[in-house]
């Protein structure tokens, strides 16, 4: 391809641009042509490494080129408050698309009790078990599908099929509305009167932007919370310019299990604030509408009891 | 100022001008002499802004001192498909802020693709007394409490329409606030809320509008309201209804029925939440006089959908789901002559296997058929080349032509070619082609074919296309209209970019999401240009942490007088002279 461009020549590439009806649009300097064509060549190396886009998996093409060009950080990195030893699950590389949408699209399958257990899943890659629950999407953003005619397609779906947890990697149609969820975060506006919504708002506490995420992508809350730690624990967002937030001091212990510096809530449709977990999913899905990541210290007093690990009650029942 | 004596008298040419409404015209008019411009510039009463960061508030207002309607859109397109990470900006708040002491007697505010939140929906409400448009589609950040605040306040509403909004939906109760002295009201779009309004203020208020012309409920009005809501508004031209389906009652069908052949005006029709055949047959009556047609939440089949679209011989537009299948095709290319749009959309999008049988020859049919049809969207899942080129010869009076096969880089099934030259037949025919999306396998050679021939080209969407830079090459330096371009996943690089960077000031806007140009190259387009703002979007940290060679993970160029901004989240970096400094 480099004797193609240059066969075009410098002026000529650059200058054709400049040729439309648009009056008012100042003619630009040839010169930045001349600064194109002499841009270091060993860009075209490192570009040709790695990225191949061209064909083979996305996800693959992707991890490559950020191992040359810098590591995404890790909950390894982080010295966490309660040590957890079996947890090294997430981030290895597990964008194998840039936006969040998909980290929290393609949930792991973790097959853990609501206790802190190991995660059985520790070091496979996501992009698999997002095979399982995409299809064969596991693309942000494709099909080009708005996210509120995504949510209307399964809603249909779900009017047909019970609300208890269903095993992944059913290939029954009623199950099609599990797997139809590789569009990351976009709220869900037609939350209907039979409850089912597709995104939800999530805020953390400290945190300035909140985000996104689609409750059909699960089954249940081991995945939701695993899908927040990643969407919330990481430390991609730019720490600084978001004015210093501690996130990389929190610890990525499971939000359910009460002992990480923060919890998991929800506000249902009375516009109570509850702890996530002690009602059956699907009566949580039916009556959800947004999440909130709490502090534990404010967390005194919301909604049910939960215990930490010992069995200790450590807040009063509402 | 010297004045020819052949030259009219201000008032004249302003009268003259104020029959010019298009934005294309009146910049024309405004290039002609200083005084014509400055003649324009008093009497614009409308302007659009298609990138809100192309221009500021302050800048607008000080040309345009009388404006009375503003239409604005914000995020690029692809924020549609969450390519856009969430606090990318596009804020509407700093132009109502600045429109609501310049423009006292604004009426018309029309957005897309804003975040607008409640602070700004009530100072529009409190801010402009004659008040009147508010269109907000595909926007989001507000709740129903600013809604509220909109019905409560906007005495001379005529229009609120809020498609395809993401709404913080606390309740129903804001349709409610529309005083009973309100009666203004012209069109009103709910269809994207969720919650249940008040059926009674609902009807109260439909009957007390006798010029609503536009109404479209939302999924939370059950069928059988419908009637009700009907007979209140028999003068309706749109409506949108809300659940199409009910348990089977002879008397529920029969007011249905009767309420439907009672809109003697009704011309379009959407909604259908759910429709059960059994209550399709309610319409029949007005499907002859029907332009419009929405059926692209309606889970009906094929054998349904055909005898349908079969009574509607007048339609227009067609939007419906894949169910309609290739047989639902052959029947609306028979009978539907007018037919000039037509959007079909996936069922299931993620399935692996395809569940209903639409193939290319639906489209191909279609094409034979309607003479008319110039606009498509058509998603399936296989193509052929020889059914592009069958399209593009059938058809060459298409104008927007948006294809999207559901498995990237699918080749041409039968003869397993990419389909460049399918997409080229259609670039070729289709002279007058205004926008493409291209889809399936594609080489370099395609943009070839684009660059050569897709001379009023508006607008092109790439994905998982091309070879190399040349692909990019070609459309930048062939496509001399070209406005909007969006890449996502293509091999596309530096070179192109460099090469045609003046190409960039004459275009509104580039997107290109995982592809490969280096944050090397960003800086220097950022620095080189000076009227461009180039934003790179990199969730992973400031690019200056990582080699000059890496590349960004998102790009969004566009051409702007207003500089770099300033309401950035943490994500996105603007490259200019200063990034150099600010990003080591």
């Amino acid at each position: 391809m480099e004797g193609g461009l240059g066969l075009l020549g410098v002026s000529g590439g650059g200058c054709s641009g400049a040729s439309t009806n648009e009056s008012t649009v100042s003619k630009v300097e040839v010169v930045v042509d001349a600064e194109a064509s002499s841009y270091p060549i060993e860009a075209e190396l490192e570009l040709g490494l790695g990225l191949s886009i061209g064909g083979g998996s996305v996800g693959k093409g992707k991890s490559s080129v950020w191992g040359e060009c810098g590591r995404i950080l890790t909950a390894k990195d982080f010295p966490s408050l309660v040590s957890q030893p079996h947890r090294g699950h997430n981030n290895n590389n597990n964008n194998n698309n840039n936006s969040n949408a998909t980290a929290s699209a393609c949930v792991a399958v973790s097959g853990t009790k609501r206790a802190a257990e190991p995660v059985s899943h520790e070091g496979e890659s996501p992009t698999s078990i997002s095979k399982l629950l995409c299809g064969s999407s596991q693309v942000v953003g494709w099909p080009p599908i708005r996210a509120y005619r995504i949510n209307s397609l399964v809603n249909q779906a779900k009017a047909s099929r019970s609300e208890e947890d269903k095993s992944f990697g059913e290939k029954d149609k009623s199950n099609d509305a599990s797997k139809k969820i590789c569009n990351g975060n976009k709220t869900n506006a037609t939350g209907n009167e039979k409850g089912h919504l597709g995104f939800v708002k999530v805020n953390m506490d400290g945190v300035p932007i909140g985000r996104k995420v689609d409750l059909n992508a699960h089954t249940s809350y081991e995945t939701l919370a695993q899908t927040l730690e990643e969407m919330f624990f990481r430390s991609t967002p730019p720490v600084s310019s978001m004015g210093g937030e501690k996130q990389q001091s929190a610890n990525l212990s499971n939000l359910l299990d009460g002992l990480s510096e923060f919890v998991l809530t929800y506000e249902d449709k009375e516009g109570d604030w509850m702890l996530v977990g002690d009602v059956p999913w699907g009566m949580f899905l039916s009556s959800v509408k947004r999440l909130r990541i709490m502090r534990t210290s404010e967390a005194n007093g919301l909604g049910p009891r939960f215990q930490d690990r010992n069995g200790i009650q450590i807040s009063k029942p509402v | 100022m010297l004045r020819m004596a052949s030259s009219f008298p201000e008032e004249v040419l302003e009268h003259v001008f104020s029959f010019i409404y298009d934005d294309k015209d009146r910049n024309a008019i405004s290039m002609v002499c200083k005084s014509w411009y400055e003649i324009e510039r008093w009497c614009r009463r409308r302007i659009f802004v298609g990138n809100c960061y192309a221009v500021s508030p302050p800048m607008v207002i000080r040309r345009f001192p009388e404006v009375r309607s503003v239409e604005l859109k914000g995020k690029p397109h692809f924020a549609d498909f969450n390519l856009v990470p969430e606090g990318w900006g596009g804020y509407v708040y700093p132009w109502i802020a600045a429109m609501a002491t310049a423009y006292p007697w604004l009426e018309e505010i029309r957005l897309k693709r804003m975040v607008v939140t409640d602070e700004a929906l009530e100072l529009i409400a409190k801010s402009f007394k004659n008040f009147k448009v508010l269109v907000l589609s595909s926007c989001e950040g507000f709740s129903t409490d600013g809604l509220a605040a909109i019905a409560a306040n906007c005495r001379n509403l005529k229009e609120l329409d809020l498609r395809e909004s993401e709404v913080d939906d606390l309740s129903g109760h804001w349709l409610s606030h529309f005083p009973d002295s309100y009666t203004s009201l012209v069109s009103l779009n709910i269809s994207c809320l969720g919650s249940e309004v008040s059926f009674s203020a609902l009807e109260r208020l439909v009957g007390r509008c006798p010029n609503l012309r536009t109404l479209r409920l939302n999924r939370a009005v059950p069928l059988d309201r419908l009637a009700n809501i009907l007979c209140r508004a028999p003068q309706l031209v749109e409506l949108g209804t809300g659940t199409y389906s009910a348990e089977l009652q002879p008397d529920v069908f029969s007011s249905l029925a009767g309420a439907f052949s009672g809109c003697k005006e009704l011309r379009s029709l959407s909604g259908f939440w759910d429709a059960v055949p059994g209550y399709l047959p309610a319409i029949y009556p007005i499907c002859p006089s029907l332009t419009s047609l929405n059926l692209s939440y309606a889970t009906i089949r094929s054998t349904d959908l055909t005898k349908l679209v079969s009574q509607c011989q007048s339609l227009q537009r067609l939007w419906v789901l894949d169910y309609i299948e290739d047989i639902g095709l052959e029947a609306l290319a028979a009978f539907c002559k007018d037919l000039r749009e037509l959007r079909v959309f996936p069922s299931e999008p993620f399935a692996q296997e395809p569940n209903v049988s639409l193939t290319e020859q639906g489209l191909v049919s279609v094409s034979e058929g309607c003479p008319k049809l110039h606009s498509v969207l058509y998603f399936c899942r296989q193509m052929t080349n020889d059914a592009l080129a069958t399209i593009a010869r059938n058809r060459p009076n298409m104008t927007r032509f948006r294809l999207c096969i559901i498995e990237p880089r699918a080749p041409d099934y039968i003869t397993l070619q990419p389909l460049d030259d399918g997409f080229g037949a259609i670039v070729e025919h289709c002279k007058d082609l205004q926008r493409l999306s291209m889809a399936g396998l594609l080489t370099d050679r395609v943009f070839e074919h684009i660059g050569n021939h897709a001379k009023k080209l508006e607008m092109l969407s790439v994905a998982f296309a091309g070879d190399s830079d040349l692909g990019l090459h070609h459309v930048l330096s062939g496509c001399e209209n070209l406005r909007k371009l969006e890449i996502r996943d293509c091999p596309f690089g530096d070179k192109a970019l460099l090469v045609n960077a003046a190409k960039l000031e004459t275009m509104r806007s580039l997107w290109m999401s995982s592809c490969s140009v280096s944050f090397g190259a960003c800086k220097l387009l950022g620095q080189k240009i000076p009227r461009l703002n180039v934003e790179v979007m990199d969730e992973r940290g400031p690019p200056g942490s990582r080699p000059e060679s890496c590349p960004v993970e998102k790009l969004y160029i566009y051409r702007t007088v207003a500089g770099p901004r300033f309401d950035m989240p943490g994500f996105v970096w603007t490259m200019d002279e200063d990034s150099a400094l600010r990003l080591s």
